[in-house]
């Protein structure tokens, strides 16, 4: 039944990097659900992850079309440059985009602002309407466990109640490479092919697949002002206080998201390569160096994974 | 060429009290793999304590519920990387009822650390977890024995540690270039990422070394091709009108252009015309790649289906001896009939007789229990609705584990291993209780 007289085979390093091997991981991922879903759907935010999953994505079908559609939660507080670059990609590959508007929701009072103006907590309902609306039943997420402690725990395969909750001490067992999609009509699972990539491991294969990215990510001139050690642009979230002063930098943004919390870090890194060797050099976490909203708490995410939020 | 680093994955298993979580936090700090913002937050944290130091485990315990707690309830994944080699860790909790967390965890590792207390030493639990992966084909064992520095005679204490382990490992089917023993401390740092000059009588690598170099084995027996086929891709598009692959992720074994395979189960024969990516053709893929295969002839395969090897196809099988980690609060009982997931198929499928019962305590067999409860480990008879194109787990993991899973809730229920995967065990026999 076995060849048994051979020696093990070994996975050559240079024939199958760890690039290789997530790569391959990731497209096994997407090609499970696209035999087993009815709805699939790719959370798309025009952010480096999302935009490295579709890129993985499309080569797990390739040569055919991409068999999902793309769903961008937009909280109105996206810098322009975000905006039309997911545009443009959907031109690009000929994709069908959804939009789930906070803007909709705020002007209809459906959601109020936040005393803080701030727009990322108020993207779960948008997102879960949208969910129920088009009837999704696999969301793809470009979450990864090395990003934050309560991420570790989640699973690939990740199953949501209608109320798109997650309940940590609920969690299917994962094992081997096979995945358990089942769920209940009104339920859906999400999905993280990136599970096991670190920001490093993001880095050089966009690099390696020269996967292109929205300009922002690279080194460029801007109008910005200090707050709280970031470099934050002004928008229809507002400007500087009194007491800051707006002057054109050299930045980079290392995340997008809400452009009230989100700020950009100086930096001369202009190429894939150059972010690769910043990143490579970096002593501060991504979330932690420019995502306001998570430092409000040690265990900030978790609660708003419990309240369905990614 | 340059020499790029590979994938190795890893799991631990021990306990809270034996300082697995410092040992985790000490391979991300001594590593690099912790960032700034964290170190600050952990010092934070440890300060609030009132802690001398900074307590390295809180850099590895997560959510809320298990700080509240102070346990560790769940697989936590963790990252780490040398030059040499990516590490995806699978930090398992230790405690009894958590057995299920192990089998996951380990369920996906080519490497595994137990971790025992040297004032202890070899205890219940290591016997437990070494049978545990001695089941589930884990390819190498590292026993650390941590806390080194806190007996008073440490390499007579060491030698006798490896010794009982060493006995326990080889009756559980090990050979010894499977296992090493690593005296370490996790809380200083010794033979972690550095050789400590405080262990004289051990003149093996650190921790770190031994991860660097060990065999990267998929398997231990090598199998001819097994793919299973995901999903059949067909653009129909202006350039490629007449374009059919099957993509799947190779499960093992390797495929090149012209092999002769047959899709299973139907038992057609056909040739690999190419293999593609969306980077290009390939001439041969090797296990763990996903690839696109298109065949020479215009025959029927689908999602579920196995290409394989000709010259060692596996027989298609419809009723099997198994073992099950149960995973479920509710107990498997004969009779049930639940769906199983091998490969890409799931079929439906109907449990036949509760065989025996591992006792994981004793290392024993208890023979025809009435129930398989949570945490538990038996050998039972399944029979499936379609044939399933599965290997013996003791030959191939990848091609020989599947999932049950219950057809009402959907949950996972238990981690089947196809055959009689207790038998290298060397178990006694005991009376059933």
């Amino acid at each position: 039944m076995f060849i048994d007289e051979l020696p093990p085979e070994e996975i050559h390093a240079d024939e199958f990097t760890t690039l290789d091997a997530l790569e391959s991981e990731a497209i096994h991922i997407f090609r499970e659900v696209a035999g087993e879903f009815e709805r699939p759907v790719i959370l798309f935010s025009g952010g480096k992850d999302s935009t490295v999953l579709l890129h993985l994505a499309l080569k797990a079908f390739w040569p055919a079309p991409l068999p999902f559609a793309l769903l961008h939660v937009d909280t109105g507080h996206n810098l322009p440059e975000i905006i039309q670059f997911r545009d443009e990609i959907v031109e690009r590959h000929n994709l069908r985009l959804h939009v789930a508007s906070v803007e909709e929701y705020l002007a209809d009072g459906r959601l109020t602002e936040r005393p803080d103006g701030i727009r990322n907590p108020l993207q779960t309902i948008p997102l879960l309407d949208a969910i129920t609306e088009n009837r999704f039943d696999a969301v793809f997420g470009g979450g990864r466990r090395d990003e934050e402690r309560s991420r570790a725990k989640e699973r690939i395969f990740s199953l949501r109640n209608a109320f798109g909750q997650w309940d940590p001490k609920r969690q299917r067992p994962e094992l081997w490479n096979v995945y358990n999609g089942k769920h209940a009509p009104g339920e859906h699972v999400r999905v993280f092919p990136l599970s096991n990539w670190t920001e490093l491991d993001i880095w050089r294969y966009i690099a390696r697949e020269q996967v292109l990215l929205a300009p922002l990510y690279y080194a460029h001139e801007r109008e910005v002002y200090e707050r709280d050690g970031m470099w934050m642009t002004s928008g229809s979230w507002g400007g500087p206080r009194e007491d800051e002063t707006v002057e054109v930098r050299t930045v980079r943004y290392r995340t997008v998201g809400d452009g009230s919390t989100t700020g950009a870090i100086l930096s001369d890194a202009d190429t894939n390569e150059a972010v690769l060797d910043e990143v490579a050099a970096s002593r501060l976490t991504e979330r932690g160096a420019t995502r306001g909203d998570d430092r409000v708490s040690e265990a900030a995410m978790e609660d708003r994974k419990r309240e369905g939020y990614f | 060429m340059k020499h790029l680093p590979d994938l190795l994955r890893i799991a631990t298993a021990g306990s809270v009290d034996d300082g697995k979580s410092t040992l985790v936090g000490r391979l991300l700090y001594d590593t690099k793999s912790v960032l700034a913002d964290q170190i600050d937050a952990v010092v934070r944290a440890s300060v609030d304590r009132g802690l001398d130091g900074p307590d390295l485990s809180l850099l590895v315990d997560g959510l809320r519920a298990e700080r509240e707690q102070g346990i560790t309830i769940d697989v936590a994944y963790r990252y780490f990387a040398t030059p040499q080699r990516s590490f995806v860790l699978a930090d398992t909790p230790g405690h009894v009822q958590y057995t299920r967390n192990t089998v996951s965890g380990a369920s996906t590792a080519q490497l595994v650390i137990l971790l025992v207390d040297a004032r202890n030493g070899v205890v219940a639990q290591t016997r437990r977890h070494a049978a545990v992966m001695a089941l589930l084909g884990v390819p190498q064992l590292v026993l650390a024995v941590n806390k080194i520095d806190l007996v008073n005679n440490p390499a007579e204490v060491f030698a006798q540690i490896s010794q009982e382990f060493g006995e326990l490992t080889r009756s559980l089917g090990w050979s010894d270039d499977q296992v090493i023993e690593i005296p370490v401390s996790a809380l200083h740092g010794d033979n972690v990422a550095i050789k400590s000059d405080r262990t004289p009588y051990y003149d093996g690598p650190t921790l770190i070394e031994h991860l660097e170099t060990v065999p990267n084995v998929t398997d231990r027996r090598q199998v001819g091709l097994r793919f299973p086929v995901q999903y059949v891709i067909r653009p129909r598009t202006a350039e490629y009108p007449d374009y059919r692959g099957y993509a799947g992720q190779i499960a093992a074994g390797r495929v090149s252009v012209g092999d002769e395979v047959v899709i299973l189960p139907s038992g057609t024969r056909t040739t690999i015309s190419q293999i593609d990516t969306a980077d290009g053709q390939l001439a041969t893929a090797h296990t763990g790649r996903s690839v696109t295969l298109l065949l020479a002839d215009d025959v029927d395969a689908s999602r579920g289906d196995v290409i394989a090897a000709v010259a060692d196809a596996p027989e298609p099988i419809q009723q099997f001896t198994a073992t099950v980690c149960w995973l479920a609060e509710k107990p498997l009982r004969p009779g049930a009939r639940l769906l199983l997931k091998h490969g890409t198929r799931t079929t439906q499928a109907i449990i036949g007789g509760l065989d025996a019962l591992f006792d994981e305590q004793n290392l024993t067999l208890i023979e025809s229990p009435n129930t398989v409860e949570l945490n538990q480990i038996g050998r039972i008879t399944v029979q499936t609705a379609e044939p399933i194109v599965a290997d013996d787990y003791q030959v191939n993991r990848e091609n020989g584990s599947f999932l049950l899973i219950d057809p009402q809730g959907g949950n996972t229920l238990a981690a089947g291993l196809v055959g009689d995967a207790l038998a290298p065990l060397h178990l006694q026999q005991a009376e059933l209780v």
